[in-house]
């Protein structure tokens, strides 16, 4: 458990006078002090870590965020962004001196151009409910996180969300135009907009990943994509971990991009076959899920090419979905994986690195001999199209040894991930968990150069403080 | 000053971060046309500080989809590189040496500090899309890198994607790592003939919005058409569609058909729309024109608009790509058309840039759109952020930063 740095009692004494400078800027109901109510907002999908906050307020107009903003700027005091609560790194997580600012309530689609192929929504549309609202039209939002049914694009944007479509369709970055956003200091700026390649700095991608360290996103304008007109999936078992690896290798160098390649390893494939009963083989020690689109033709094309290429590897089985509803029980098992893994361990800690794909084998086997020191069970699911590693370390959250063991053994997998060349977090972002892991990737150097930017949007530090950068460096900042 | 590595350049910018010195950062002066002339520091002229010596691919991993190379690395020979292995640079970044009446080939490091992005930019997303990790040197003569060798990740702030098109005004870019994706085994384009600009634009909206992954879509006006090799008279409308030949050979049909209630489609075979394309990507319309051109970018049903206010205002020469977003303007090179080009592309909700144009005209007008107060506080503070002294580039994007 990281310690978090005590809260400044200079903000705690003033509360009462705090809350009220709120209730003075808002609608009553947008401001949430009462303690039994502030509990929801405690923690964040890194569920380890609570903390009542200070005061949870939830505008609904960019012009009230701004409003809150000046006010805490003028006051000195911290602010927290929050969309759905579902970030797995603890981006979300509140602290005692702080102002939550959640966005959930600005939830309306603002506007939908179809010849022009972008929306314009509010910060706290779910991911699922930008797709939703286009998809009558034959068009979808593309990055597709794990948890889209719940997580809201605010949150996307700051965290630059991947999903499992990334290698055809990229990340949250590749796929936005436009942002509305509040500076700490409460001015309304509009970066980007409906057009492409805006002037000037490159704003659009310096925010988005930024975590909330640099202002709050209020408005986002995404591109929409029209469907493919069909997709189909195969899997692919096979006797390794190499050879799987080998596998996805010549499916790239064969220049097929599939739309989706989804690795996993024996103890996945075991946790989510007993979930979801999706037919997986249970006596693989590795399995491919590749995903094509187009029309059937195009499929069967692809398809038959990507069965050729496995074959060369000496699968132990190849299953090729022949309708929409075999495809969807070949996906179950894995979007499943998060609820299966949890059927099987009280508790798991999903990790999130990214490797270059050709260390695959290399670090699976590192992770298999750490988990036999740690005594901990680990399933590793791997986009293998973009280097994306998920381990789920299983433990037991009652027992703070195997809790503290988890979290070193979760340090120590993504410190082997920046050592084979690869990067601390793929999609998660840093928030607290990894906060302190900085120094593993950065130089001190480096370090005081992203904060010198921070300090550029942020010259008092007042944007979710104490996370991404390491707090050792906070003091020089 | 052409150090020939990262340290040299990392000296270079320490010593004139020191006396306090200008520096013109360039790689082989291909885009010196472009953008603000540099500003002088109390009456000191900038020296330059090449990365032209900094060469050579450093990683190359076609199954991982990575290629990393020094910054003063051709494009030309990234390129080959690649291609040899089946593969290709995803944003088709554009030569603009004719345009500019420049000899030199581009470097890597340039290509990514102007972010230029070709044809494919409507479809697959911008150079700086693409650019996963930099190596770079501060104005302090820092070193600091951001991103790595992997496909996706967002540790810490995304300073590849800041420093890209950042013109070398932040940091000097030494050695860059881009994704690259397999090239398409064969190209074919629709043209559709006889539209008018706005029927040509929604034409080109409906195949971007067709399930048919289109990579490209441009429009050329009859005066421009003449110059892309093939086309022959008359305004057409382009559509590029690039896969798997069997993809490419059913895509096209359904286009074809999809797209009759606008006009009759001739297709343009592989070796024809790569030179369709390439003259387009590269603006062959304009290479030989005199005065001033701009780029307008804007949502792509406004292109049309833009377009035609512009030929009315100073008779502009104009073609669109990106599907009616991206105006390409000729017109003289005066305050006054530069003013109209600005306003015009501010009233469509869109954002200019001045491309090329006498050092005269590029020193007295705002070459891209200033920012509102607050953001050019920002905007300030960041550049500030990296080079305290303003060293680097000074003026070359906005006046006096």
């Amino acid at each position: 458990m990281l310690p978090q740095p005590a809260p400044r009692q200079e903000t705690l004494a003033r509360r009462d006078d705090i809350v009220e400078g709120l209730r003075a800027l808002l609608p009553d109901e947008a401001v949430i002090a009462e303690p039994l109510r502030l509990k929801p907002y405690e923690t964040d999908g890194l569920t380890a870590y609570r903390q009542v906050p200070l005061v949870v307020v939830l505008p609904e107009t960019t012009e009230q965020v701004a409003a809150i903003m000046a006010f805490c700027h003028n006051q000195g005091v911290r602010v927290v962004p929050r969309g759905a609560g579902t970030s797995l790194s603890g981006g979300a997580l509140p602290m005692a001196d702080s102002v939550v600012l959640g966005l959930m309530r600005m939830n309306r689609i603002l506007d939908i151009d179809y010849p022009d192929r972008c929306a314009t929504v509010q910060a706290g549309v779910t991911n699922i409910g930008i797709t939703q609202a286009v998809a009558s039209h034959g068009f979808f939002y593309a990055p597709d996180p794990s948890s889209q049914l719940a997580c809201m694009i605010g949150g996307n944007v700051n965290m630059n969300s991947g999903g499992a479509h990334c290698l055809r369709y990229g990340v949250t970055a590749n796929n936005l135009l436009g942002l509305k956003i509040v500076t700490v200091e409460g001015e309304i700026l509009d970066i980007g907009g409906a057009h492409l390649d805006a002037a000037g700095y490159d704003w659009l991608g310096l925010l988005t990943g930024s975590e909330g360290q640099l202002a709050i996103v209020t408005e986002v304008t995404v591109r929409i994509l029209r469907s493919p007109e069909g997709a189909r999936a195969m899997l692919a078992a096979f006797r390794s971990n190499e050879v799987a690896g080998a596998c996805v290798d010549s499916i790239i160098a064969s220049g097929i991009i599939p739309v989706a390649l989804e690795f996993m390893d024996r103890p996945a494939i075991h946790a989510c076959e007993a979930y979801a009963n999706a037919g997986y083989p249970l006596d693989a020690e590795a399995m491919l899920i590749i995903e094509v689109e187009g029309s059937i033709a195009e499929q069967d094309f692809l398809l038959d090419r990507l069965k050729a290429i496995c074959a060369r590897h000496d699968p132990i089985s190849l299953k090729v979905s022949s309708s929409a509803e075999e495809s969807a029980a070949i996906w179950k098992g894995r979007k499943g994986a998060f609820g299966a893994v949890g059927r099987i361990s009280p508790d798991y800690m999903c990790m999130d690195g990214t490797i270059p794909t050709s260390q695959l084998p290399h670090v699976l086997r590192r992770i298999g001999e750490m988990s036999a020191s740690y005594n901990l069970q680990v399933a590793n699911i791997f986009h293998a199209g973009d280097g994306n590693l998920h381990p789920l370390i299983m433990f037991d959250a009652n027992d703070p040894a195997s809790f503290a063991k988890a979290e070193k053994f979760g340090a120590d997998i993504l410190t082997l991930c920046v050592e084979v060349g690869g990067c601390l977090t793929g999609e998660h972002g840093v928030g607290v968990e990894k906060r302190d892991l900085m120094h593993v990737q950065f130089t001190e150097t480096e370090l005081d150069q992203q904060r010198r930017i921070k300090s550029a949007f942020d010259p008092a530090w007042l944007l979710n403080a104490n996370k991404v950068f390491p707090l050792k460096g906070l003091a020089a900042a | 000053m052409t150090p020939t590595d990262e340290q040299g350049i990392a000296e270079a910018i320490l010593a004139a971060h020191d006396a306090r010195e200008p520096l013109a950062i360039i790689g082989r002066n291909s885009k010196r046309g472009l953008l603000r002339p540099l500003e002088t520091i109390r009456g000191q002229a900038a020296r330059t500080l090449s990365t032209q010596n900094l060469t050579g691919i450093t990683l190359y991993s076609p199954s991982e989809l990575i290629i990393s190379a020094r910054a003063g690395t051709t494009l030309a020979e990234l390129e080959a590189a690649i291609a040899a292995n089946g593969q290709h640079i995803i944003a088709e970044p554009p030569d603009f040496t004719a345009l500019f009446g420049q000899a030199q080939p581009q470097t890597i490091g340039g290509v990514v500090a102007a972010n230029l992005s070709g044809p494919r930019r409507i479809a697959w997303g911008a150079m700086r899309d693409h650019v996963m990790g930099v190596r770079a040197i501060n104005g302090t003569g820092e070193s600091i890198r951001s991103g790595g060798r992997v496909l996706k990740n967002v540790t810490g702030l995304d300073l590849s994607k800041l420093l890209t098109g950042s013109h070398g005004t932040l940091a000097v870019l030494t050695e860059i790592t881009l994704k690259v994706l397999p090239a398409p085994e064969q190209r074919a384009t629709l043209v559709l003939r006889g539209l008018n600009p706005a029927r040509a634009v929604a034409a080109l909206a409906a195949a971007l919005g067709s399930p048919y992954a289109v990579s490209a879509a441009a429009y050329l006006p009859a005066a421009q058409a003449g110059f892309i090799p093939g086309i022959g008279p008359g305004p057409v409308a382009l559509v590029r569609i690039e896969d798997f030949a069997p993809s490419v050979a059913y895509r096209t049909a359904r286009l074809r058909a999809d797209l009759a209630e606008f006009a009759p489609a001739d297709i343009l075979d592989d070796t024809q729309s790569r030179l369709a394309w390439s003259a387009i990507r590269d603006a062959a319309p304009f290479a030989g024109m005199q005065g001033a051109i701009w780029r307008v970018s804007v949502r792509p049903s406004r292109g049309p608009a833009v377009a035609e206010a512009l030929e009315q205002t100073f008779g502009a020469a104009w073609f669109l790509d990106w599907g009616g977003g991206l105006a390409w303007i000729a017109g003289p090179a005066t305050a006054e058309a530069h003013a109209a080009v600005a306003a015009t592309a501010a009233r469509h909700g869109g954002t200019h840039t001045l491309f090329r144009a006498p050092e005269t005209l590029r020193a007295a007008v705002a070459v891209i759109p200033p920012e509102p107060a607050a953001l050019a506080a920002i905007t300030r503070r960041v550049k500030a952020a990296f080079d305290p002294r303003g060293i680097l580039n000074p003026g070359r994007m906005h006046a006096g930063v």
